[in-house]
């Protein structure tokens, strides 16, 4: 063991002093530094939650349908039917885009995809929800470009459809853009796999890349803010090799299928650290390694190198020691190199040898039960404006944050697995289940807005819920990735506490269990001055809640689309003209729209959020190649939640009628000819809103 | 047996377009390198290969361009042999 | 009739193109890369898309020395059906069974869309019984699909444009083209080696979209029983 304590090392491993001593009290001796760095690791916000955790508990995690819940392992899982189920999980990698955005955003899509096959699910859908600065600065577009591109090509090769995402600009992601990618996998329930490190004397095989030093520290450099200095932290990013990971899916799902394993882990953040600490802690019981076993890409490696590497691209699996032979045989044929770095123990104890020679030893329960949990005090501050757009029509149509996003969804291949239904710019994207006849719907969707958290939290569900049902779809679960600045700045506390809040009453109306997310803190840049000089000011992120859906659509011949169809079909809105958020009515709108599509009602349906009923039409219009004449003098940019717009044949709208009872329904026009009227507002040729709209982004590219 | 270190340079044919290399002049024309005629973007390889003399190893690294490193149709290729260490 | 449809490391559309052989009633089975065993039990093959050994270097430039590509090119020779589809086209341009290169598309980006594509020619192995001028509507998903004629073995004599990109009116204009192809070029054949650009195997239902891909197919199972 390492003689000298290491006091002096805490601060560069991400520990308090008062963390310190809950390490002295925990061990009852003096931690060695790689023992000091174990904790730093897994004591991290990114591995612990420790200034979440308590605040998340307010989450509703319970449904008949939820297979594994929120937390329990690497994705949440929930049943849809017919002995099939999805696994799906919404994850940030917002600081390593900062740095380098094309490997920040390609290995965030690369850990996203671990996390979902770890559970025994194929993948079959990404999505995103990315935020930068706005588009006029150069930085922006810099971030953008690669980080398209970076999700793009590790998506791409893997052979995974990029059905879905969301981008947003604001100048408080400047200096922070936001990147959480969302993976959705499809799997039999008798094949889900559980991450358990059981069975003492069972091999621990690590999978796939060597181990080098990149991405040292990232679990404790996701949790620090972006400082002055940020830019020269490069080497921490780790480089994704997607190629690898397609190889690893298909070894593991073989391996899965033959049933040669105990158990299934990815190395994410805190790499070997936090998947074996993990594993053991899920088993009840220990685990030890021997770290020169372990395949490395770089020479001079120290133990604690390679217990803090994040080099992408590698699994840890528990194996029986006489079918290692099998399992080894299946890695061959994939070109996979396999190493045995360990096994299971009795006792629950994380123990790191280098040549046999013990380098660290510490109770599992010390790394995971014993993280601290924080409750920051909390406190409003001074509130950002809501976001305004402009208000003349074609340059509303044409502002990138309600433009279509074309420029960047082009990039990503949305049809390989030949199960995508047809449904560009949807508000929620379909793809088929096995049989063709069901389909899943799936949508990102945040609110980020300065002006009230709790609106945020809430507005995400909603809004990603609307989306779906838009579809025909019933909301199922959602996942979610809280971004917010540090909590240790009352403000910032008491953002992620009320935005929590916000996210849960929602979820709670609309009887949406959440099954698995993320957070990520700190997202804040101190302009001005060097690391360790008084920064001049600091801007932090908007609050910004992003939900991933998964909704259920029975019949995919009887869903909805945005396009307006035919003349002469009615224009409604489902919904109040104006009001604030009523979480009941927001059940009761998003359901009678569910009906109306179910009972081949409507024609068209599409929810109204920014830029209020003008942008609604307006995409009905363009999508539909038609144009449409509306009569009620309203604000047409009001962006009151809770309302839908539908078109359907007038001798149905008895019928919307009757299943929209005690609903708002108005009557406001008609489809047809190739204008959109409104009076007062606008009228403008189809042609020209399209070209405003589809060419927004690309002004600025 | 010696060691050598090939540096390969594979570049689009004079003939064949170059839309990166395009795009890269004019972002330095943007930059203000108003002087740039042309650029053409390529790859560059290093390999370190034994072999018995430096005729031996030309011919290697020049197998190795043909079959693998260029694509005849569309790109042509040059490379520097450098001798690194001779052992017994 | 029964189709080999040929897997490298980094294919990733071998799935859904054996589903849709089987759509057109033919049947499929997938042969492994490192597999040299002669590929005669099988009435023709298919190099589906993906990302084989990861596009590293040039897509398709590491697959094409694969232990199973011996056996793809005897299958050539003896006249039966030999289909590249994207990363499939690549190979074959690659090992010399299809002439020219695929270079980067001139947007330097990967480009993932619907496009039309133009027959050029009706005949076998993938366009018999289509007549010219059809427009099909598919998906293309692909970052090399720049197709660039071999100076040295032009189009025309045994090899002919068999696709090309056009707008909804069959006009093969530069806005139509996603990749910067010479002559709008989507797809090639020569004698019964076929390659193409777009996913005829993503356009097999009109849930997907469109039925355009499973003309292609039906007319490659067509062709087999005419044989």
């Amino acid at each position: 063991m390492i003689a000298e304590p290491p006091r002096d090392l805490i601060g560069q491993y991400g520990i308090t002093l008062a963390e310190f001593d809950r390490i002295l009290s925990l061990l009852r001796r003096e931690p060695n530094e790689l023992e000091l760095a174990l904790f730093g690791a897994m004591w991290s916000e990114h591995c612990c939650y420790k200034s979440s955790r308590r605040l998340l508990g307010a989450l509703p995690k319970e449904a008949p349908q939820v297979l594994v819940r929120a937390g329990e392992e690497n994705a949440g899982v929930v049943d849809v039917g017919e002995g099939w189920a999805i696994a799906m999980k919404i994850e940030s990698h917002n600081h390593p885009s900062a740095v380098e955005p094309y490997q920040g955003a390609a290995t965030g899509v690369g850990g996203i995809v671990r996390d979902v096959f770890t559970m025994g699910a194929r993948p079959i859908a990404l999505l995103n929800s990315l935020r930068f600065g706005f588009p006029d600065e150069p930085r922006s577009r810099y971030l953008l470009a690669r980080v398209v591109a970076g999700i793009g090509d590790y998506g791409n090769c893997l052979g995974i459809p990029t059905v879905g995402g969301e981008v947003f600009f604001h100048d408080s992601y400047s200096g922070n853009p936001l990147v959480n990618a969302m993976c959705v996998g499809l799997l039999r329930h008798e094949d889900l796999v559980r991450s358990a490190a059981s069975g003492e004397g069972n091999v621990l095989l690590l999978l796939g890349n060597a181990t080098g030093r990149d991405g040292i520290h990232g679990a404790t450099f996701a949790s620090a803010n972006l400082d002055g200095d940020g830019l020269d932290r490069r080497p921490n990013v780790q480089v994704g090799s997607p190629f690898l990971e397609k190889l690893l899916i298909e070894a593991c799902l073989e391996l899965l299928e033959k049933d040669l394993l105990v158990g299934l882990q990815d190395l994410g953040a805190a790499g070997l650290t936090s998947s074996s600490v993990e594993a053991a802690s899920r088993a009840g019981s220990g685990v030890e390694l021997e770290v020169t076993a372990v395949s490395r890409s770089e020479t001079h490696m120290t133990p604690l190198e390679i217990m803090l590497s994040e080099s992408q691209e590698r699994m840890l699996a528990v194996v029986e020691p006489d079918r290692v032979p099998e399992v080894r045989a299946v890695l061959e044929r994939w070109g996979l190199r396999s190493d045995a770095i360990g096994r299971v123990i009795a006792e629950p104890l994380v123990r790191v040898c280098e040549e046999g020679q013990v380098r660290a030893e510490v109770p599992v329960a010390a790394l995971t039960d014993g993280a601290p949990a924080y409750d920051w005090p909390a406190m409003p501050g001074p509130l950002a404006g809501p976001a305004s757009l402009p208000t003349d029509p074609l340059e509303l149509l044409a502002h990138p944050n309600i433009c279509s996003k074309r420029w960047v969804y082009r990039q990503y291949d949305q049809t390989v697995q030949a199960s995508t239904v047809a449904t560009a710019d949807a508000d929620a994207a379909l793809v088929l289940l096995p049989g063709g006849r069901r389909a899943i719907a799936l949508c990102t969707d945040g609110n980020a807005r300065g002006d009230d958290p709790y609106l945020a939290g809430a507005l995400a569900v909603c809004e990603a819920a609307r989306n779906v049902s838009c579809t025909g779809a019933r909301p199922w679960a959602l996942t979610n990735c809280l971004n917010f600045g540090s909590p240790e700045r009352p403000q910032g506390s008491w953002e992620l506490r009320r935005a929590i809040h916000g996210l849960a009453a929602a979820a709670q109306a609309l009887d949406i269990p959440v099954i698995s997310g993320n957070v990520s803190l700190y997202n804040e840049a101190s302009e001005g001055g060097a690391r360790g000089a008084a920064a001049v000011a600091v801007t932090a992120v908007l609050p910004t809640p992003v939900v991933g859906m998964l909704g259920l659509l029975d019949d995919v011949e009887r869903r909805g689309s945005i396009a307006f169809k035919a003349a002469a079909d009615l224009v409604v809105l489902l919904g109040p003209a104006t009001g604030p958020l009523d979480l009941g009515l927001e059940a009761r709108v998003q359901k009678a729209c569910r009906d109306a599509i179910g009972r081949g009602l409507l024609n068209s349906a599409h929810d109204c959020s920014d830029g209020g009923l003008l942008v609604t039409l307006a995409e009905s219009c363009i999508l539909g190649s038609v144009g449409a004449t509306l009569e009620p003098e309203l604000d047409y940019l009001d962006e009151s939640p809770s309302r839908i717009v539908v078109s359907l044949s007038p001798e149905r709208l008895p019928e919307l009628r009757a299943m929209a009872t005690g609903l708002p329904l108005t009557i406001l026009g008609r489809v047809g000819g190739d204008r959109l009227r409104i009076p007062r507002v606008c009228d403008l040729s189809v042609e020209e809103m399209r070209d405003a709209w589809q060419h927004g982004l690309e002004r600025f590219l | 047996m010696s060691d050598f270190m090939a540096r390969v340079y594979v570049t689009p044919r004079p003939s064949v377009r170059d839309p990166e290399g395009s795009t890269i002049m004019e972002g330095l024309h943007q930059l203000g390198f108003s002087g740039v005629q042309m650029v053409r973007a390529g790859r560059y390889f290093e390999i370190m290969l034994q072999a018995g003399d430096s005729h031996q190893a030309e011919q290697t690294v020049d197998l190795m361009c043909r079959k693998l490193l260029a694509n005849p149709v569309v790109e042509q290729y040059r490379f520097d042999l450098q001798l690194e260490a001779t052992s017994e | 009739m029964k189709f080999g449809i040929v897997v490298f490391p980094g294919t990733n559309c071998e799935r859904d193109t054996a589903a849709a052989v089987e759509i057109a009633g033919g049947q499929a089975e997938l042969v492994w890369h490192a597999d040299d065993s002669p590929l005669q039990r099988f009435d023709g093959l298919i190099l589906p898309g993906g990302f084989a050994h990861g596009d590293a270097l040039r897509a398709g430039a590491i697959a094409r020395f694969s232990a199973v590509m011996p056996r793809v090119m005897e299958l050539a020779q003896t006249g039966r059906p030999v289909v590249g589809i994207c990363n499939g086209f690549q190979v074959l341009v690659e090992c010399g069974l299809l002439p020219g290169a695929l270079l980067r598309n001139d947007s330097l980006q990967f480009r993932a869309e619907w496009v039309h594509c133009r027959v050029e020619v009706s005949a076998p192995p993938l366009t018999e019984g289509i007549p010219v001028g059809t427009l099909l509507y598919m998906p293309v998903a692909h970052g090399m699909g720049n197709y660039c004629e071999d100076e040295r073995s032009p189009l025309g004599g045994e090899t002919l444009v068999a696709l090309r990109y056009c707008d909804a009116n069959g006009d093969a204009a530069a806005a139509a083209n996603p990749n910067g192809s010479a002559g709008n070029i989507a797809g090639i054949v020569r004698g019964n080696v076929f390659g193409l650009m777009p996913h005829p195997e993503r356009a097999v239902s009109p849930l997907l979209g469109s039925v355009d891909g499973l003309a292609l197919f039906k007319s490659l199972t067509r062709s087999l029983v005419a044989a």
